[in-house]
């Protein structure tokens, strides 16, 4: 077993490679290979599980890995593991393993599976490298490839309004990427290879103000497109066209996450809070990540398609995780890593609902909910908690992050940040206690109106499972935040590295 | 300005005047010759280049030079005339139609 | 490994395998091509390692020196061309001894398409470990003409029409070249690239001769303006043919320009350098739009060639603002990625084309199905035209821009960007159509297998684009190997110290 610990980089490099090779293969299956197909897809997603509780089990034990590909003319690719690495990959290892149950039974007997499933693979391939990009170069390269195998994903229906969303989609993320290249450049141009980690890489610098504010806001712009940030949150909504696994885990979990846990690695590990934290850059990016947190909310009540509604809903939750980091101090950096975990659990668990729905029922809307409770009380249990959490209600975990984020906001002294929370459960409340009311408290339509599908057994429990799964894990989250293993923790550790280095200590 | 200068001169000159065949002349035939002409400008220059060199006798390398673009240049044209054969037969025509972007020729 | 021959073994296997084509049979051809493919490879293999092994190096063909007898040079430079024609070609090779084109031709026309074939290829070969002006010339014409003729195997009377402009352009450039070596030799003395550089004393007659080298190359690297004989030639010709051109002879102008322009014109002037590079811009805007506007592939693909051959000009402004490194080897490995992408996604283009006898992009949607793994090799392909990753593309455009972030000329920055934002869109164009659910196939759980009306692909030419894309794809990762190579022999900057890399 120490053996395998001591595997050096190879480790975060088989991680990557768990669900890159899975996708290669599943391209060349033929459609009828279901069985051979699902096989490979939950193996390889059960190995990525394994290779990154491998990689925590390691670093906790006190190995380093780093794993350096030099590409020539000074450039490196950098994979490594530290906490904040570990902490994205465990998250979508461990809900591609869900979202791969769920697929395989979505997408029973439907079209170009394997053309979905090898761009799926490559996805959390794409993210996975994300997280443990250990230099600037290596995070765009995988940034941008994230942004690539998306595409077929949004467009995988293949009609006019499929298509049209993913011309909408590349507008907006190529964009962005093409933001991200440029501030990366100038800034590895000016200062060398920019290297990830506890220690800013711009800790010391003598670079002009006006510089470093133009190159923090190219990368935080590129960032913001894909944590769909007001005003560049458009392709989200409109990307709800595919089909409900990738809302699920690309457009709830991994392709957002990037961009914020992004803007966590601009801010922390190559500005440092001392620098970002200046009223031109973080204080001005907490204030976009507020007036998301509004706008989006607001959209959100006036949306009735539930994926949609549930899309305006991550552009504002997502922006939690942005205003903990732009905030600068630790507990609000804590809130923003623990609603990184939170908020995926929760969006995911309430996408992998409308998606039974609209499968079962053909429900799309939120005034069809109606008697839903009775008639599929285990899913819509899973959505009421889910929802719930996203409010605020304690013991959920959406609790926990609204709580640290506060905090945060009183401690760096930004009062103002307990109205936007206030005012945004409120909104939360405002969109997601109705379809709850409309689903437990009114009376199901005369059945004639309401034809339940017939689907094979096991795809009922494809369908079923994986919610209850992931909304029981954000009820565990937030009832067991204290103890050492959960998500709150692991985000205190992470923080405890960058402000307090030498100890170690919480704060 | 010895004769040698004189035939380099003259070797550009009819270079430049061939190149504005190569151009305004339209039948595919005239082109064919202009690009003869173009050649013959390059060699007459090589050939002056040759008697500059000092001592008593022409220098060998432009020679030798000289003799290899001749043998280029006779395939150039044979390749040259095929194809405008072949495009006579193909379309009837003998000139480049004005619209070469598309393939409605 | 390390013996200098191995160098005239690269020249030489392309130009038997050429004569031994002309025997006519298919048999000839797979005969042929089982022992020129994996030749040309070894040698080349043999060179690259020589060049790692000794560095810079001369050798003397057939034991008789220079000047009588010809002398090979071979620097970091010339064995990445050298590796990049061997890949690239044969890989090619592959497709065209599949396609069914080809393969429906009169015995001997195949045979002469062969012929040519690899006669295109020892050219390029040739040209490449070349160090002598006018051995330069000849290398060049027998690779336009050879060409030329390959060209006129595409269909009907435009392939015709293509091919004769290609020749004429082609013919003028080679005799601008040749009239500018002449006042060169008149001047110098000698035809020797390194001696060039030393006897060089800038004057009138030089200025001239340069002027006359740079429009020769220029045309045959169909810089913008000298670029219209490009599109109709590559749009027109077969697959394989159009493959090789786009990804191999256009490159071929830039290299010679590269070697003159940071060889013995060093010292004429950052004047010129500054216009190839404006010119080259000029080249990207105006490639690029020209292709998002086609509505045949091949042409925009065509098209794609000189945008994507502006980009390579902008190394001479960047190199002579002391940008040096950076550019060099950025510019030299989107010289290997574009060539490999340029190449698959010609092959892919052209697995189109003979399936379904038409590549209008409007019809291509109608069977996206059928030709998934022709758009799924353009589509990798066209990772790196838009310079995104993971693809050498990028990395190239990393370093280009970083080079000209080092030396503060923004502007050829936003050109590299700019360019890369008009190939997406063009890229996006067809790779959509991948992804359009087609009347032809209506959306079942397999569909047909074939839909009526087209004709199968063989799995060879399919693999051959594939592999290509794949290729430029792993120059992403895989580019610290070239990258070291293209280091040897590199050459100083005028008045700026070569810094070593790490």
């Amino acid at each position: 077993m120490t053996a395998l610990l001591a595997t050096g980089g190879w480790l975060p490099v088989s991680v990557v490679l768990s669900s890159f090779l899975t996708g290669i293969f599943i391209f060349f299956l033929r459609e009828e290979d279901v069985l051979m197909r699902s096989l490979l897809n939950l193996g390889g997603a059960v190995l990525k599980v394994a290779l990154g509780i491998l990689l925590l089990w390691g670093v906790a034990q006190g190995f380093v890995y780093t794993f350096v590909l030099p590409l020539g003319a000074g450039l490196d690719l950098i994979l490594f593991a530290d906490p904040l690495a570990l902490q994205f990959v465990l998250l979508s290892a461990g809900l591609w393993l869900v979202t791969t149950v769920y697929a395989i039974a979505f997408l029973e007997g439907s079209p170009e599976r394997s053309r979905f499933f090898g761009y799926f693979s490559l996805c959390v391939t794409a993210s996975t490298g994300i997280a443990l990009a250990g230099n600037l170069l290596t995070f765009v390269i995988f940034y941008e490839f994230l942004t690539l195998a998306t595409y077929p994903l949004v467009v995988h229906h293949g009609t006019r309004e499929a298509l049209k969303a993913g011309r909408t989609y590349l507008i907006y993320t190529l964009g962005g990427g093409m933001l991200l290249f440029i501030g990366a450049v100038w800034l590895q141009g000016l200062i060398g290879p920019v290297v990830f980690g506890p220690v800013p890489a711009l800790a010391e610098t003598d670079l002009p103000r006006g510089v470093l504010i133009a190159i923090f806001w190219l990368i935080a712009g590129g960032l913001a497109v894909k944590a769909a940030m007001v005003p560049v949150h458009g392709w989200l909504p409109t990307a709800m066209v595919a089909p409900a696994p990738v809302s699920a885990l690309l457009h709830a979990v991994a392709v957002v996450k990037a961009g914020a846990f992004g803007l966590f690695r601009l801010v922390y590990d190559v500005y440092g809070i001392a620098l970002a934290g200046a009223p031109a850059m973080g204080g001005l990016l907490a204030m976009l990540a507020s007036v998301t947190i509004v706008y989006g909310s607001l959209r959100a009540i006036a949306e009735s398609d539930i994926k949609k509604r549930l899309a305006y809903s991550t552009v504002s939750q997502l922006s939690y995780i942005a205003l903990g980091t732009a905030l600068g101090g630790p507990l609000a950096a804590v809130g923003a890593l623990a609603h990184l975990v939170h908020q995926g659990l929760m969006k995911i668990t309430l996408f992998f609902c409308a998606g039974r729905l609209a499968e079962t029922y053909d429900i799309h809307n939120v005034h069809e909910l109606a008697g839903m409770g009775r008639r599929m009380p285990v899913t819509m249990t899973a959505f009421t908690v889910a929802a719930l959490g996203m409010i605020g209600l304690p013991p959920v975990a959406g609790f926990v992050s609204k709580w640290y984020l506060a905090l945060g906001g009183l401690q760096t002294g930004n009062d103002w940040v307990l109205a936007v929370l206030v005012l945004s459960s409120v909104l939360n409340a405002a969109y997601f206690l109705p379809p709850l009311y409309v689903a437990w408290f009114t009376a199901p339509p005369p059945e004639a109106r309401l034809q339940r599908r017939i689907l094979p057994g096991w795809v009922e429990w494809g369908l079923l499972v994986p919610p209850v799964i992931t909304a029981s894990l954000a009820l565990v989250a937030g009832l067991l935040a204290a103890l050492p293993i959960s998500p709150l923790a692991w985000a205190e550790l992470i923080v405890a590295l960058r402000y307090f280095p030498v100890t170690g200590d919480g704060p | 300005m010895d004769q040698a200068d004189i035939y380099i001169l003259a070797g550009m000159a009819l270079f430049a005047i061939a190149l504005h065949a190569l151009a305004a002349r339209r039948h595919l035939v005239r082109k064919v010759l202009a690009i003869n002409i173009l050649g013959g400008g390059c060699f007459l220059v090589l050939i002056a280049v040759a008697r500059r060199a000092p001592g008593p006798v022409a220098d060998p390398v432009p020679h030798a030079m000289v003799l290899t673009g001749i043998v280029v240049a006779v395939s150039v044209t044979a390749v040259a005339l095929i194809l405008v054969r072949r495009i006579r037969s193909a379309t009837g025509r003998t000139d480049f139609p004005e619209d070469n972007r598309d393939d409605r020729v | 490994m390390v013996d200098t021959s191995w160098a005239a073994i690269a020249v030489a296997v392309p130009l038997l395998a050429a004569l031994a084509s002309l025997w006519p049979g298919r048999w000839t051809a797979v005969a042929v091509m089982a022992v020129a493919v994996p030749g040309a490879l070894l040698a080349t293999l043999g060179v690259v390692w020589t060049v790692y092994e000794i560095g810079v190096y001369r050798h003397p063909v057939g034991g008789w020196g220079a000047p009588l007898g010809i002398d090979l040079y071979v620097d970091g430079l010339a064995a990445a061309f050298l590796a990049l024609l061997a890949v690239v070609a044969g890989l090619a090779s592959l497709h065209v001894l599949a396609d069914p084109d080809v393969k429906a031709m009169p015995r001997r026309r195949q045979s002469l398409f062969w012929s040519l074939w690899y006669w295109v290829w020892g050219a390029l070969a040739a040209m490449f470990v070349s160090g002598d002006a006018f051995n330069i010339y000849v290398t060049l014409e027998l690779a336009t003409l050879a060409g030329v003729i390959l060209v006129s195997f595409g269909h009907g009377a435009v392939a015709l029409f293509a091919s004769l402009r290609y020749l004429l352009i082609g013919t003028l450039g080679a005799l601008s070249y040749v009239l500018g070596v002449a006042l060169l030799y008149g001047a110098t003395g000698t035809l020797d690239l390194v001696l060039l550089g030393e006897r060089l004393v800038p004057g009138p007659a030089v200025v001239v001769a340069a002027a006359l080298v740079t429009v020769g190359l220029a045309i045959k690297a169909a810089l913008v303006p000298l670029h219209i004989w490009l599109p109709p030639a590559h749009g027109s010709a077969p697959a394989g043919v159009s493959a090789i051109l786009s990804a191999l002879v256009v490159k071929a102008g830039f290299y010679l320009l590269v070697r003159y322009w940071l060889g013995p014109f060093v010292s004429l002037g950052d004047g010129v350098a500054t216009a190839l590079g404006i010119l080259g811009a000029v080249g990207v805007l105006w490639g690029s739009l020209n292709a998002i506007r086609q509505e045949r592939l091949k042409l925009l693909v065509a098209y794609s060639t000189v945008a994507q051959v502006g980009y390579l000009f902008l190394l001479f402004p960047l190199a002579a603002a002391g940008g040096h490194v950076m550019a060099w080897s950025g510019a030299h490995l989107l010289v290997l990625s574009h060539a490999t992408a340029k190449a698959a996604a010609f092959l892919a283009a052209g697995n189109i084309l003979t399936s379904q006898g038409t590549d209008h992009l409007s019809e291509i949607g109608r069977a996206s199905h059928h030709h998934r793994l022709s758009l799924l090799a353009f589509g990798l392909a066209g990772a790196t035209l838009m310079g995104l990753p993971p693809s050498g593309g990028f990395l190239a455009k990393w370093l280009m821009v970083t080079a000209a972030v080092e030396t503060g000329q923004w502007w050829w920055a936003a050109v590299l960007i700019i360019g890369g934002k008009l190939a997406a869109i063009y890229v996006y164009r067809v790779v959509r159509l991948g992804f359009v659910t087609s009347p032809m196939e209506p959306p079942g759980a397999a569909g047909p297998p074939r839909p009526p009306g087209l004709l199968p692909v063989p799995m060879l030419t399919i693999l051959a684009a594939l592999g290509l894309a794949v290729v430029s794809v792993g120059l992403g990762f895989a580019s610290a190997p070239p990258l070291r190579l293209l280091q040897i022999g590199m050459p100083a900057a005028p008045g700026i110290a070569l810094e070593p890399l790490p």
